[in-house]
């Protein structure tokens, strides 16, 4: 399926904006991204699998809201990862 | 006189180049970390030719940089981003390029206090000890201590502190978010006679020191204050802002407290507040405490105004170090040359000095700017100026390009 990458992340995805990933949930698909560009993971999941504060998950125009990222995805569905605004 | 501009100063320039291709210019350089990213100014021999190298890791939390003085090669950056989680960057060629830790610090998962901690800042770097080379240790918030043997690829909890029993009592726990951010570890002290004799600082939680390498951990405060407890003198909650152990008599450490400046000769236990010698008018509050390389009575701190509503800015608005060349027992201003009234912060990894003769000391501000002296503290001179937050500055001397 299509992720697309925001800028912060983009030095790991040698400036890519979308990238094909696979798995059934959407932590599959970031350990799946994290097998593709090493380092990726730990910047936007913290070590217990919780997505970050300040970053967010769309999977098509659906924000998700389980920090777990356990939310099933098929290979039909859009990704979207983005720095969340948070305060200005 | 005490009111010179920077660019009235003799004998100091400063040129701003790309990080790509500066050099070292065979002085000292310092490390300048910042909350925007990092900048390397690089010194001739004299200190009077200064080259501003920079940025890199443009936009990001730069929290501490510091080279390998083991290898003179080794530079490890400790970052993060207002969104991405926290990190550590390592240079081999004095920060052209850099690679990520392929194994960041990070909490056990799951976490065996049951508290779920995640690192949110990798604040606090230090070199290992001088027979451990590779070896580093990386103080976080919230206020875990990790190790790496790799040079800073592989980075491990050390879990004799972060799953102590007492951590929970310890600790600043749930963690704070503040200056600049919130429940620290910090001041990580190697004994240069023996690397399994380490100190720790907590900010808030007070001095720790461990003698079995880490495994387990004993309270190192009595005699320093916290005043913002009823008992002024508990066992642990203090809230030390840098502690310094001196290479040249390990047994010897200072203190820059939020209550005090403070001397420890061990084997006492007890600190003794040598901050009382400082001017009334002054008081003995501020982040910093730097060492002399080769003289172990001599100190300088950054007094800022600790009273009213704690605006830690210089007392009156007018900056100053301090220096004490008998361990504390008295102390002189040095203020040459900085600005008459200015109302910047220096915080705790922002003062440094290198191992020239007579020794150089520099600090970077809260407001960007760098100041370095060349006669240890007498007369300072800006060397670089309108730079992001600086968090730290750091000495290296790498080898000459």
């Amino acid at each position: 399926m299509i992720v697309r990458i925001p800028t912060p992340l983009r030095s790991y995805t040698a400036g890519a904006a979308e990238v094909g990933a696979a798995g059934a949930t959407v932590a599959e698909v970031v350990a799946d991204l994290d097998r593709q560009f090493p380092g990726f993971r730990f910047r936007m999941v913290d070590e217990h699998g919780q997505l970050r504060q300040h970053v967010r998950v769309w999977v098509n125009q659906e924000l998700v809201r389980d920090r777990s990222l356990s939310v099933a995805v098929t290979d039909a569905d859009e990704i979207t990862i983005m720095q969340a605004l948070s305060g200005g | 006189m005490s009111s010179a501009s920077f660019d009235r100063l003799p004998d100091v320039h400063t040129r701003y180049v790309d990080i790509e291709t500066a050099e070292p210019l065979g002085g000292p350089s310092l490390l300048v970390a910042t909350r925007k990213g990092l900048w390397r100014i690089d010194a001739d021999p004299a200190r009077e030719q200064w080259c501003a190298a920079g940025p890199s890791f443009l936009g990001h939390v730069a929290h501490h940089a510091v080279l390998d003085p083991r290898d003179r090669r080794t530079l490890l950056l400790a970052a993060k981003t207002g969104h991405l989680g926290p990190t550590v960057f390592r240079s081999a060629d004095l920060g052209r390029t850099w690679t990520e830790a392929s194994k960041p610090p990070a909490f056990t998962s799951p976490d065996p206090l049951g508290l779920g901690r995640s690192v949110r800042s990798v604040f606090w770097l230090s070199p290992g000890h001088a027979d451990e080379p590779g070896t580093w240790y990386a103080g976080a918030s919230p206020q875990g201590l990790f190790r790496t043997a790799d040079g800073g690829d592989t980075w491990e909890p050390v879990s004799g502190w972060n799953d102590h029993k007492m951590w929970e009592t310890w600790a600043e726990w749930p963690d704070t978010e503040g200056t600049p951010d919130g429940s620290l570890l910090h001041s990580v002290n190697v004994d240069p006679r023996d690397p399994d004799h380490l100190y720790i600082g907590l900010s808030g939680g007070g001095v720790f020191e461990s003698t079995d390498g880490g495994n387990d951990w004993q309270p190192l405060n009595a005699g320093c204050r916290a005043d913002f407890f009823p008992d002024p003198y508990p066992e642990f909650g203090h809230d030390p802002h840098t502690v310094r152990l001196h290479p040249l008599q390990p047994d010897r450490l200072y203190q820059q407290n939020h209550c005090g400046i403070y001397r420890i000769d061990r084997p006492a236990n007890e600190w003794v507040r040598i901050g009382d010698n400082m001017p009334r008018e002054i008081g003995d509050i501020g982040f910093p405490i730097e060492l002399h390389p080769r003289d172990p009575d001599t100190i300088w701190v950054f007094p800022m105004d600790g009273t009213d509503v704690w605006p830690r800015t210089s007392p009156g608005g007018r900056p100053a170090a301090y220096v004490s060349r008998d361990a504390g027992e008295s102390w002189i201003r040095c203020d040459g040359g900085l600005p008459e009234r200015a109302w910047f912060t220096v915080k705790r990894q922002a003062m440094t000095t290198d191992t020239h003769d007579p020794v150089g000391v520099y600090f970077g501000t809260t407001s960007g700017e760098v100041w370095a002296s060349r006669d240890e503290g007498a007369t300072w001179a800006c060397i670089a100026a309108h730079l992001p937050e600086i968090y730290a500055v750091e000495c290296a001397y790498p080898p000459a390009g």
